[in-house]
C-alpha cells in the first residue's frame, strides 16, 4: 500500500468490513479474516481462530469485538477505538440519512410500499437465523431436548412473560456453577451416535 | 435522564446476547419497543427491515439510529457505546484469563445452554414480522415475497442485500398504493 501509517491502514480495513458486510457481524467474519490475516497478515489463521473463538466465548456483537481487539493489538488503545469506529460509523451515518430520507417522504406511497415489501424478506431471514439456533441446539443437545427447552423457553417469555435478560442470565449462571468442567475432548461416552459426523 | 436509558437499553442487549449482534435483536426490541416504548413494533420491524438493506453490524446500526432518533448525536454516541464497549473492554482486559478458559467446557456450555432461548426469541420476532406484513399487505402478498425471497436467498444463494433491493423496487411499483 501507498501509505505506510498503520492506523490509516486499520482504519481502511475495517471499513471495507463494515461496507461490505451484508447480513450483520457474524457474516462479515470472513471479511475480517481476508484483511487481517490474508491482506494486511497482522495475525496467522490459528491466531485469528483463536481470537475469534475467544469473542465467541463473550456476549455481545461479534464484528465489533474481532475489530477492537484487532485493533488493540496491532495499534494500542487508539487502534482499537479506530478500528471500531471504521466498522460501525460508516453504516450508522449510512442508516441515519436513509432513514430520514425515508421519513421525509413517509405519505408518497411509494415509500410506503418500499417499506411494506421488505418486512417479509426479513421475515424470511430472521426465520432462517432462528431455524440455525434449533438446529445449532439439536447437535449438541438432541432433539428431545431441544424441544423440551424451547417449549420451557416459549413458555416463560410469552405466557409467563419473564423478562428475557432474566431468563438468559438464569441460564449463563446454571452452566456456570453446575457446568461440567472435565470432558477432556473425549467423545461423549456411548449414547450420542446420532451426532453429527460431518 | 434519556442518555442513561439509552445506555441501559443497548448495555442490557450488548451484555447478554450470544451468538453475536444479531441474536441480541430480539432483545433490543424487548428494551426499545417494550420497556421505553420509544417506537412500537411496527416501527421497529420497519426500521430493523431497512437496516438490513444496508451493510455493517446491525445491532449498531440499530443502537446508532435509535440513539441518534432519541438523543441527537451524542444518543448515538452513548447507543453505540453501549452496544460495543461492555463486551470489548472485558475481552481486552480479561484476555489471558479467558484464553486460558476458552476452550473450558464451562464456557462453552454458557453459549450452547442459552442457544433454545435465543432460537425461541428469534421465532417469536419472526412471527411479528409476518403478523405485521399480513396486516399491512394482505396474505397473499406477504406469501408470495416470503416465498420467493426464501428461495432466491436458500436455494440460489442470491446475495440477500440483492433480494432486498428486488423488494423494495417491487413495493415502490406494485405496492405503492
Amino acid at each position: 500500500m501507498v501509505d505506510g501509517g498503520k492506523q490509516g491502514k486499520l482504519f481502511l480495513a475495517f471499513f471495507r468490513v463494515g461496507i461490505f458486510g451484508f447480513g450483520g457481524g457474524p457474516s462479515s467474519i470472513p471479511l475480517v479474516h481476508k484483511e487481517v490475516v490474508e491482506h494486511y497478515k497482522w495475525m496467522d489463521k490459528d491466531e485469528f481462530s483463536d481470537v475469534l473463538a475467544l469473542g465467541n466465548a463473550m456476549p455481545g456483537p461479534i464484528a465489533t469485538k474481532m475489530a477492537g481487539y484487532i485493533g488493540y493489538r496491532v495499534g494500542g488503545v487508539f487502534g482499537m477505538i479506530n478500528a471500531v469506529v471504521a466498522t460501525t460509523v460508516p453504516t450508522v451515518v449510512a442508516m441515519i440519512l436513509l432513514l430520514t430520507v425515508l421519513n421525509t417522504y413517509k405519505d408518497r406511497p411509494w415509500v410506503n410500499g418500499m417499506s411494506q415489501a421488505v418486512v417479509p424478506v426479513v421475515g424470511v431471514m430472521l426465520a432462517v437465523l432462528a431455524w440455525d439456533f434449533v438446529k445449532k441446539s439439536k447437535s449438541s443437545f438432541g432433539w428431545v431436548l431441544t424441544v423440551v427447552m424451547i417449549a420451557a423457553s416459549l413458555f416463560l417469555l410469552e405466557w409467563l412473560n419473564v423478562h428475557p435478560a432474566i431468563l438468559i442470565l438464569s441460564l449463563l449462571l446454571y452452566a456456570l456453577i453446575f457446568g461440567k468442567e472435565k470432558k477432556k475432548e473425549t467423545p461423549p461416552a456411548g449414547q450420542v451416535s446420532g451426532g453429527d459426523t460431518q | 435522564m434519556i442518555y442513561w436509558e439509552l445506555f441501559l437499553a443497548f448495555f442490557i442487549p450488548g451484555i447478554l446476547g450470544y451468538g453475536g449482534g444479531p441474536a441480541s435483536i430480539p432483545l433490543v426490541e424487548n428494551e426499545v419497543v417494550g420497556r421505553y416504548g420509544w417506537m412500537t413494533t411496527q416501527e421497529f420491524s420497519e426500521v430493523l427491515a431497512l437496516g438490513n438493506s444496508l451493510p455493517g453490524p446491525i445491532a449498531t446500526k440499530m443502537a446508532g439510529y435509535i440513539g441518534f432518533m432519541e438523543g441527537g448525536v451524542l444518543g448515538a454516541g452513548v447507543a453505540l457505546f453501549a452496544t460495543v464497549a461492555p463486551s470489548l473492554i472485558l475481552m481486552v482486559l480479561l484476555l489471558g484469563l479467558i484464553m486460558k478458559f476458552k476452550d473450558s467446557p464451562r464456557v462453552k456450555q454458557m453459549s450452547t445452554l442459552v442457544r433454545p432461548t435465543i432460537a425461541v426469541l428469534l421465532g417469536v420476532m419472526t412471527w411479528g414480522f409476518f403478523a405485521d406484513a399480513i396486516e399491512a399487505t394482505g396474505t397473499t402478498q406477504t406469501i408470495v415475497l416470503a416465498v420467493i425471497s426464501f428461495v432466491l436467498m436458500e436455494r440460489f444463494k442470491v446475495h440477500p442485500a440483492i433480494v432486498i433491493a428486488g423488494a423494495l423496487l417491487y413495493g415502490a411499483i406494485f405496492l405503492g398504493s
